[in-house]
């Protein structure tokens, strides 16, 4: 029998790490350890429920368990056969307990690629890892095939670029081959920076020799024997399996010089992001590579020809790379019989935000946002409305209700306004404001702007400033057109991809929800409740008791009356800090 | 120049995370990171040392050190608090958690508390966001948290 236990990020957090050494502990009490096997695997996905535990063979799919449960899922479940009810998921809608995951609403209309290994190995054992096909891609180019069949392979598959730009995997590496030099590099880009996205992450902690073993196939088909790993410092976890990965492959000969036996060389070295988000654009990334400030320079040339210390660099993304394998193992036939006309195979999304069920999945392209967000997501969060669902992180967009059908792939959101981005799914109900949403994304963007060009470092900064008036009911109308042209401006002439797109926020919620920055700007209302300035907080006479629970709270002494009497707030000192409404158990202060 | 005021000990390990990159200019970064790590933040003369070891100018290491948030030039707390920022967090109250942060602690993000005990700083993202809004104190990681579990964290801290 085998135990199977998250230590992904999330799970983590969540003490899993303690669990497992209790599990450990028990099992060796029990004089189980030949019997059962405690193990430690990637992310399962389900984050919202973590810890997770699963047990094999039977499938038993154990949620939210905490340390102590420990012992009576060992006693009972494993000892006596018997399954612990209260750990296992809880369907929503019937209430009904499910013990296999496959029936969960969460995990059947998925399909898992990318994650194919994730909550299914150890992935800190190569074993586990070759037992499940491993490796045997790599095998198979390096004595089957040429490095040209490889590329010819990767073409018919029709995979793209899962970093956001969505650019041809198999043109992309057929370019980088066909530049002449000395030395070509491999690079892998995991400098997931978007925020509310960690699909990357999971990947590396979950299933770092997909990575490795893409990495080489890579350089086996351009012609490098150096592969280089970006990757953020802020992701210890996947930094320290990585390099275990990196140190049982090189053990197993399936890194460093003869690989398999054959003139192949190939190794794989780490470097460090600290921190910049620009740093997730190519030529942003090579020059943080080479020790230097990440600033992104113009293309051509393209990496492809001139990048790591101006020799040939292939960079892809870290997805992109885990699709790899498979797609050499079953065929481009078969990859490119999963998704839409255009987007082949499928896409991993972080889903976060208002929603029932967060956590990382995996979908085929062209599956609807309403699957996504009702099926597999469970809903909206504590029953209210859906509002927007905001794909592609600072750079992307927010869809709205009408685009719930409109089924995803990399040519549907950009013309919805949108775009896939790497993968960041954000949804959003009736509490969230648009235009401070927007604002969010901007004062990100000023934050994370190299400088290097005009448009972006100060276009963004207008931009900002222009959403913080509005936010604050100072704004006129005149400003959202201006809004509209300045991010125009700032689209056309802005130096790299981070520039280019920051505007998408402003504009996509500018043309989906016109209405909200009408309102801030002729009514002074926020209809959300989100934006302070414009809110006033009333106490309704005919639900206050009297109770003075909000005068005692209020840090400013705005709200006087008599005990058993009506309460007011003086709206003049109010700070609308919200205690009052938060200290209320009579529903009597409300936000007009 | 700055005046020197590190111990000669502690000179020697940098020279010596230097010499273990072959002071190679492109190593940089992650001499800088090592460096951090053992001084718990970057001062200029760390950076002044790291320069000549690696025969740069000064201006070249201070650019990227103002270049990327996880170098800082003032030291942190004993207790670093870090907000997460990222898009799930924030659509789930974490300016809040901020604002109470700086009530309870009595400082702006980026500061830290005259005793020398918390820092409080934001970031974007650590990817748990299934425990959304996150803090993160040190290595350890806060989940689902409401503004009235802001005082119970700090208290466990400061006992």
């Amino acid at each position: 029998m085998h135990v199977l236990v998250c230590g992904g990020t999330g799970c983590h957090a969540s003490e899993s790490d303690k669990l497992l050494s209790n599990l450990k502990t028990i099992v060796a009490d029990k004089g189980l350890e030949n019997d059962v096997q405690v193990i430690a695997t990637g992310c399962f996905g389900f984050c919202e429920k973590g810890p997770i535990v699963k047990i094999m063979p039977d499938n038993t799919f154990y949620t939210q368990v905490k340390p102590d449960d420990a012992r009576e899922i060992i006693e009972e479940h494993l000892i006596k056969g018997r399954k612990v009810n209260r750990l296992l998921y809880v369907n929503p809608e019937n209430k009904e307990h499910i013990s296999d995951s496959k029936h969960m609403g969460f995990y059947k209309k998925q399909l898992r690629i990318a994650l194919r290994n994730c909550g299914f190995i150890d992935p800190e054992n190569i074993d586990e890892y070759i037992a499940r096909e491993g490796y045997e891609a790599l095998g198979k180019c390096l004595t089957e095939m040429t490095p040209q069949q490889v590329i010819e392979l990767m073409k018919k598959s029709g995979l793209r670029g899962r970093g956001g730009g969505g650019f041809p995997t198999g043109l992309k590496w057929e370019i980088t081959s066909k530049s002449v030099s000395d030395v070509k590099y491999v690079v892998c880009n995991a400098d997931e920076g978007d925020p509310g996205a960690f699909m990357d992450r999971s990947i590396l902690e979950g299933d770092p020799h997909s990575v490795i073993e893409a990495m080489a196939i890579c350089g086996y088909c351009i012609g490098a024997s150096n592969g280089l790993v970006y990757i953020r410092a802020e992701y210890p976890l996947a930094i320290e399996r990585l390099k275990t990965a990196i140190k049982q492959a090189r053990e197993y000969g399936l890194l460093g010089n003869n690989i398999l036996g054959t003139d192949f060389n190939f190794d794989i070295e780490l470097r460090y992001g600290a921190g910049a988000f620009v740093c997730g654009e190519e030529t942003a990334l090579i020059h943080s590579m080479e020790g230097k400030r990440g600033e992104p320079t113009m293309k051509p040339p393209f990496p492809s020809v001139s990048g790591y210390f101006e020799k040939p660099t292939n960079v892809n993304n870290v997805e992109t790379f885990a699709n790899v394998p498979v797609i050499i193992n079953k065929g481009a036939d078969w990859f490119s019989s999963i998704g839409s006309e255009k987007s082949k195979g499928t896409k991993v999304f972080a889903l976060a935000g208002k929603i029932n069920n967060v956590g990382l999945i995996e979908v085929p392209m062209g599956t609807t946002l309403r699957e996504v967000i009702y099926e597999i997501g469970g809903g909206i969060k504590d029953g209210k409305e859906f509002k927007a669902v905001q794909t592609g992180g600072p750079s992307g967009g927010c869809l709205t209700k009408k685009h719930l059908d409109t089924p995803i792939d990399y040519d549907n959101l950009l013309a919805s306004g949108s775009m896939m981005g790497s993968g960041g799914m954000i949804v959003m109900d009736e509490d969230d404001c648009m235009v401070s949403v927007a604002k969010f994304y901007l004062e990100f963007t000023v934050e994370e702007s190299c400088g290097k060009c005009t448009p972006c470092r100060i276009g963004n900064k207008r931009l900002h400033e222009i959403l913080d008036k509005l936010t604050k009911g100072n704004g006129t109308l005149e400003d959202i057109d201006r809004l509209r042209n300045l991010s125009k401006v700032i689209k056309d002439t802005a130096l790299c991809g981070l520039g280019q797109t920051s505007p998408n926020p402003v504009l996509s919620t500018i043309d989906n929800f016109m209405e909200e920055y009408i309102e801030h700007v002729t009514d002074k209302k926020c209809r959300a409740g989100r934006c302070k300035a414009l809110m006033q907080y009333h106490i309704l006479s005919e639900n206050c008791v009297g109770c003075t629970a909000c005068a005692r709270n209020c840090p400013v002494n705005a709200i006087s009356g008599e005990r058993k009497g009506v309460h007011t707030i003086n709206q003049e000192v109010c700070i609308k800090c919200g205690a009052c409404i938060e200290k209320c158990k009579f529903n009597a202060v409300v936000i007009k | 120049m700055a005046v020197i005021k590190l111990s000669a000990s502690k000179i020697d390990e940098l020279k010596d995370v230097c010499k273990s990159f072959n002071n190679d200019k492109g190593e940089l970064i992650n001499v800088l990171h090592k460096a951090q790590g053992i001084f718990g933040y970057l001062p200029a003369e760390v950076q002044e040392i790291i320069a000549k070891e690696l025969k740069i100018s000064v201006a070249q290491v201070y650019g990227v050190v103002s270049f990327y948030s996880f170098f800082t030039m003032t030291p942190k707390g004993e207790h670093p608090i870090s907000i997460c920022l990222g898009t799930a967090c924030y659509v789930r109250g974490a300016e809040k958690i901020i604002e109470e942060f700086k009530r309870v602690l009595n400082i702006s993000v980026g500061e830290t508390t005259p005793d020398g005990k918390f820092s409080l700083a934001c970031l974007r993202c650590v990817g748990a966001c299934g425990l959304a809004p996150v803090v993160l104190v040190g290595d350890k990681v806060y989940g689902r948290l409401s503004a009235d579990s802001v005082k119970e964290i700090v208290s466990e801290y400061t006992k």
